[in-house]
């Protein structure tokens, strides 16, 4: 987990990349580095474009501008035959497993079913015996292959969609939400499980949830993104350590924490972050309209409790510190605690 | 003094076609006036089904043993028009899915009123005026126009907003919040726990909480039940309940929370196993198969819910 990626080695490269619906601009000019064997964590709220995101990448849904370099070849730029040969090391892994699975599909169909495209040249019993392997490495007894996703609880099920994704050992996994419809008690082994494989087989992810706590302890590095656009990108520990964009602190806050139990590690109460508490840094406004002419300037001004006249002008992402990049017309002032008084 | 709701023995059961399904299984609590109780389990673990017995809410092929009263009065059983008086009225209910619960194709404001021509006899115009009253008190901005607004023009905070201030409407003696935050964005769910904690100053009812986040109940609750499989497990101040979980269930429960603070992990800490599914027989201790501490005695004999002010169900619980 910790300093075995090498940054040298960039698998993935979005840059500019826009998803419009309609009128609608989803995805605004998104553009980040995914290196190989990493795992990107991707945090913002519901709307804000995070499975928009995954989709597009995987051309699921059409951007209309930008690129998505996938180890030196244009991602858009691709012929469907090309695409689909490339599919291969792109897998995804949905939010609601039961719901991703084929209902009239055997789990040994489903995960046998990338087999079928990929390595038409595998006979029966050779198939047989990957995905029986597959089902005991997601922690599921070979001879359940037979069964259908509605005999399985929601853990099980998604242990059936992570090794329908791996099977084929791909370089890069999209987790959409993987854990955030599963219970407390089976998010852990199922988060252990994709952490394991990805140790196994060099995967990256990149890993797409609005639990902050989880996102913390898969991750190498995190996104933050708004609005359809990344507000912030920084290593992990730097941005539980130094969040900067007015939006990230106040996500942070937001987190409603479990007291430790006797014994933990750090006393209750321990702030979450360098300078004065951010709960200090109330969101304005629960949710505002877009004000008119959005397009330009911050997306977040509207509830954004620092901001000032500026703040309407264009932002782009600025790299503050080493790796640590924040998209706020104020960063530099943040950027040094204590934080500024409100306006 | 009596309490407000008092939950005797109670045990909620399905019936299927080809069996019966015990959702509660002898459930006893109570909650006084003023009180913040808080429920948590995973997902089948029957919290919800206590509180719908107790609003008399239960699907039409569930049966009710036991006892619920409230103020007294025993509710299982009692007929509609005696249950309308309660309902909406003294003892309210916010439900997960704000969407859901408000009626899609009816403005704000007149859903709001109704309340109170229904349940307390004022008049429309008076009503309204109180409606709008209500939206300043839970933080709604501009609630003139709001009132004139359909749900699906608020965002989902503000709909539960909308639906906490509906529960308050008739000045209930308690509130029961099934999930009232989780279909809301982090950011917002904060805001909708500062408002429960507010209203409960400022009002003064007793909360039900039932939630499966052990994060949002922290902040809110002055005890909390833990239920799993159907059956309270554990049940003690909350505090205490952190501090000192006693039961196996509610302390492998915690440490699977991942935290923002505090060492990484190698692996996030996990406990093995699933829980059983609501129709599965159960002898003994229901979380004996996945407990690190269970013996012979847990598969065959069913612990009792024991003890004074922190209760638990178990043969070998954590010391206090």
């Amino acid at each position: 987990m910790n300093g075995s990626v090498s940054i040298n080695d960039v698998l993935l490269r979005v840059a500019d990349l826009c998803v419009e619906f309609g009128a609608h601009k989803v995805l605004r000019d998104v553009t980040f580095d995914l290196y190989a064997g990493e795992t990107l964590g991707l945090v913002g709220e519901s709307g804000s474009g995070k499975s928009t995101l995954a989709r597009a990448i995987l051309r699921l849904i059409r951007s209309s501008k930008g690129s998505i370099m996938w180890r030196g070849q244009d991602l858009l730029a691709c012929e469907p035959g090309a695409l689909r040969a490339l599919r291969r090391d792109l897998q995804i892994v949905f939010q609601d497993p039961l719901a991703s699975l084929n209902p009239r599909m055997t789990v040994g169909e489903t995960i046998a079913e990338p087999l079928r495209i990929f390595e038409p040249g595998l006979n029966a019993q050779a198939r047989r015996g990957r995905v029986g392997g597959m089902l005991e490495r997601v922690g599921l007894a070979a001879d359940m292959i037979g069964r259908y996703p509605h005999e399985f609880s929601g853990g099980q099920c998604q242990r059936i969609g992570i090794a329908r994704a791996m099977i084929l050992g791909p370089k890069l996994l999209l987790c959409d939400e993987p854990v955030s419809s599963l219970d407390v008690s089976i998010q852990g082994q199922i988060v252990n499980l994709l952490l394991e494989l990805q140790r196994g087989v060099g995967t990256a992810m990149l890993f797409i949830s609005h639990n902050l706590a989880v996102v913390r302890h898969v991750s190498h590095r995190i996104l933050v993104m708004y609005s359809g656009r990344l507000v912030e990108i920084a290593p992990r520990d730097a941005l539980f350590a130094m969040p900067i964009h007015p939006y990230t602190r106040a996500l942070l806050a937001a987190v409603a924490v479990v007291p430790p139990q006797d014994g933990a590690a750090e006393p209750f109460g321990m702030p979450l972050v360098a300078g004065p508490p951010i709960a200090d840094a109330p969101l304005r406004r629960e949710r505002a309209a877009p004000p008119p002419g959005a397009d330009v300037g911050c997306a977040f001004r509207d509830r954004c409790a620092y901001a000032v006249g500026i703040c309407g002008t264009a932002v782009r992402l600025e790299e503050v510190a080493a790796g640590h990049w924040v998209a706020c017309h104020r960063s530099k002032e943040f950027a040094a605690p204590p934080l500024p008084p409100q306006d | 003094m009596a309490p407000l709701l008092s939950i005797d023995d109670l045990t909620v059961s399905f019936s299927q076609p080809d069996r019966n399904i015990s959702a509660v299984r002898q459930v006893s609590l109570s909650v006084a006036a003023r009180e913040c109780v808080a429920i948590v389990g995973e997902s089948g673990s029957g919290k919800t089904q206590i509180f719908m017995a107790a609003m008399g809410l239960l699907a039409g092929n569930a049966t009710a043993q036991g006892s619920v009263r409230f103020e007294g009065g025993e509710i299982l059983g009692a007929p509609a028009p005696q249950l309308n008086r309660i309902r909406g009225s003294k003892l309210s209910m916010v439900f997960q899915d704000p969407m859901t619960s408000l009626t899609p194709h009816l403005k704000i404001g007149i859903q709001l009123a109704e309340v109170l021509v229904c349940h307390a006899g004022k008049s429309w115009s008076e009503a309204r005026i109180a409606a709008r009253r209500m939206l300043e008190r839970v933080r709604v901005p501009d609630p003139a126009r709001r009132l004139n607004q359909y749900p699906h023009e608020l965002s989902g905070g503000l709909r539960q907003r909308v639906t906490i201030g509906m529960s308050l409407l008739c000045g209930p003696q308690l509130v029961i919040a099934d999930e009232p935050t989780t279909a809301l964005d982090v950011t917002v769910q904060a805001q909708i726990i500062d408002l429960l904690r507010a209203m409960r100053e400022e009002v003064g009812m007793a909360l039900v909480l039932i939630s499966h986040d052990l994060g949002v109940v922290a902040g809110l609750a002055d005890r909390i039940l833990v239920m799993y499989a159907g059956r309270m497990v554990e049940s003690a101040d909350s505090a205490e309940l952190f501090r000192h979980p006693r039961h196996p269930y509610t302390a492998a429960l915690l440490k699977c929370i991942p935290n923002l603070s505090g060492p990484r992990l190698e692996r996030m800490p996990t406990l093995p196993g699933q829980p059983p599914q609501p129709g599965d027989p159960l002898e003994g201790c229901a979380f004996a198969p996945r407990c690190p501490r269970a013996a012979e005695r847990c598969r065959a004999e069913r612990p009792l819910l024991n003890g004074g002010a922190h209760r638990v169900a178990c043969h070998f619980p954590w010391s206090p």
